[in-house]
């Protein structure tokens, strides 16, 4: 069991390393999408700082929003897919490592750039470890979710506009508490409950999604 | 070609009895066609008894003034839509379990109107809130639940859609919505704490409602209204949805030619 | 009876354009609904019509699969 996980994990990260090139793309996405802001909202520094929370969270969103594609589509064109799901493995196992590697090679690197992001927001130094600790809670609960959406637009035509307009919808959530979290530092009331609904979103998502991006994958492919 | 509802060996057996055997889309397509013109006299019926109760029995709201009367289309097409998506998710669950075609065909001829009805209240809040909020919208945690549910079934109409395959179509749509339907709570829930700043809801069954027992009669009215004309739609949408699946098979070309003479007889 | 006369109806305490407006657009998509789903069948069975007698027999072969999608 515990080694099938492992050697899907490994494998994929292994794929990952050496496209790493669009791994650097994702978190340069997020890079500039935050660096875009001030030149919106202009630089005046309270600003900047009362909506540093929101701005990061967003901007981690939609980068690993980008890089949901990439979870299934090369596995779907050379047939390792149909292979896995043909192997007497549970597809639960194999497709929670997929998203493992996924979050460990997209969502990772978000995780740890944004404290430093978050200096260019003037963001008190207090707030860094909780935004830190919000993002490695939120982060792969949309990566759980995203997979699901992945798996259901798998080669359908328009597929990356579609899979946004299904996943968003449902990432409002994490959104509220990730962002939240972070506020609620800053206003002083202390943001323990905001990571405990993450971290019980984050459970309850690890149970039920790769389940259901297991079903999704075995329609795709039928 | 046969037509199976269940396994096709077992089908191929004993088709089913009783109310069962209308889970074919054979079965179901006259029977909807049957139905549905009742469905929506009723519902004419029933809105037009709210719609009098509304606007000429129920007394002006002491607090808002005429334009509380916007709650008799409201509440009514908020419920509605949300319904519509349990009943969808509910259908979606049954097609995957059971495997019945008809779950599925069923539950993506609700999702436009549920989508329409979730617009009418998103529609309707805004004019309400205009005079009553000062603002045409406000982010409060109902309306932005509603505007994620507006979400929630464009989603699974663009995916529905752009799936060319029927049954993979079917079973894709259904995943989403039952993905959905374990999220709605949630995203209530969420944005309800995101913004504490709503009003109570208008019609608890635990609290005495706060408002005159007509109005509430006038609404309940409303609602019905709603529920019957979302099921002749429904019923309507099911009856293209099957010949459009079924039109390789015997019994749709002979329903075709009939329906065909039917009408040139007329002529 | 709750109005003096059908000019106060219309106008609804001055509260005209927002109750007005809800019940216009609400009145619309009802209508534009059943329009559409209702030209929709029809729609669909002229057109499987069309198509069944303009292939005969094979509705079921490859090459019906093919055309039926349009």
């Amino acid at each position: 069991m515990l080694s099938t996980f492992l050697a899907i994990l490994r494998r994929d990260l292994l794929l990952s390393w050496r496209g790493r090139a669009d791994l650097l793309v994702t978190l340069a996405f997020f890079v500039v999408v935050v660096c875009l802001f001030p030149f919106g909202v202009g630089a005046e520094p309270n600003q900047l700082r009362a909506i540093a929370p929101g701005v990061l969270w967003v901007a981690a969103l939609l980068a690993s929003l980008l890089a949901l594609h990439r979870l299934f589509a090369q596995d779907h064109a050379d047939g390792t897919l149909e292979q896995l799901l043909l192997s007497s493995e549970p597809a639960v196992l194999w497709v929670l490592a997929k998203i493992a590697a996924f979050w460990l090679t997209t969502g990772l690197p978000l995780v740890i750039a944004a404290p430093a992001l978050a200096l260019l927001f003037d963001l008190e130094q207090s707030a860094l470890p909780v935004l830190t600790l919000s993002l490695a809670l939120g982060t792969p609960i949309l990566a759980l979710l995203g997979a699901v959406g992945a798996a259901l637009t798998l080669g359908v035509r328009g597929g990356g506009m579609l899979l946004a307009l299904l996943v968003l919808p449902l990432y409002v959530p994490v959104l509220i508490f990730g962002a939240g979290a972070v506020d609620a530092h800053l206003g002083g009331t202390g943001a323990k409950a905001q990571l405990l609904l993450l971290g019980g979103g984050l459970a309850g998502a690890l149970a039920l999604a790769p389940w259901a991006c297991a079903s999704a994958l075995r329609i795709a492919m039928e | 070609m046969t037509i199976s509802t269940t396994t096709p060996g077992r089908a191929a057996v004993r088709p089913p009895q009783g109310w069962l055997r209308f889970a074919a889309p054979q079965q179901f397509y006259p029977l909807a066609g049957q139905l549905a013109p009742w469905f929506a006299a009723l519902a004419a019926l029933l809105a037009a008894a709210g719609l009098y109760i509304g606007f000429f029995v129920a007394p002006t709201d002491f607090q808002q003034g005429e334009v509380y009367r916007v709650i008799f289309i409201h509440v009514p097409a908020a419920w509605m839509s949300m319904f519509i998506y349990l009943i969808m998710a509910f259908w979606s669950a049954v097609g995957l379990v059971m495997n019945t075609r008809l779950s599925f065909i069923v539950s993506q001829a609700l999702a436009p109107t549920g989508a329409m009805f979730c617009f009418v209240a998103l529609w309707t809040g805004a004019l309400w809130g205009k005079p009553t909020w000062g603002a045409y919208w406000v982010w409060d945690a109902r309306l932005t639940s509603q505007l994620l549910l507006l979400f929630l079934y464009f989603g699974f109409i663009a995916l529905t859609r752009a799936i060319e395959d029927p049954r993979r179509a079917d079973r894709a749509g259904a995943v989403l919505a039952l993905v959905g339907a374990v999220n709605v709570p949630i995203i209530y829930f969420s944005v309800q704490w995101w913004n504490t700043l709503h009003q109570g809801a208008s019609v608890s069954i635990a609290k005495a409602p706060s408002m005159a027992t007509i109005m509430l009669v006038g609404m309940l009215l409303m609602a019905l209204a709603a529920w019957m004309y979302s099921i002749a739609v429904a019923l309507w949408r099911v009856r293209a949805l099957i010949l459009e699946r079924e039109r390789h098979t015997e019994w749709v070309g002979a329903v075709l030619e009939a329906e065909a003479k039917a009408a040139g007889g007329v002529r | 009876m709750e109005w003096e006369s059908w000019s106060a109806f219309w106008q609804m305490g001055g509260a005209a354009p927002y109750v007005w407006g809800s019940y216009g657009v609400t009145l619309v998509l009802v209508a534009l609904e059943l329009v559409l789903v209702l030209r929709r069948r029809k729609d669909t069975a002229a057109r499987l019509l069309r198509w069944r007698r303009a292939v005969g027999k094979d509705v079921g072969g490859p090459q019906a699969r093919m055309e039926s999608i349009e």
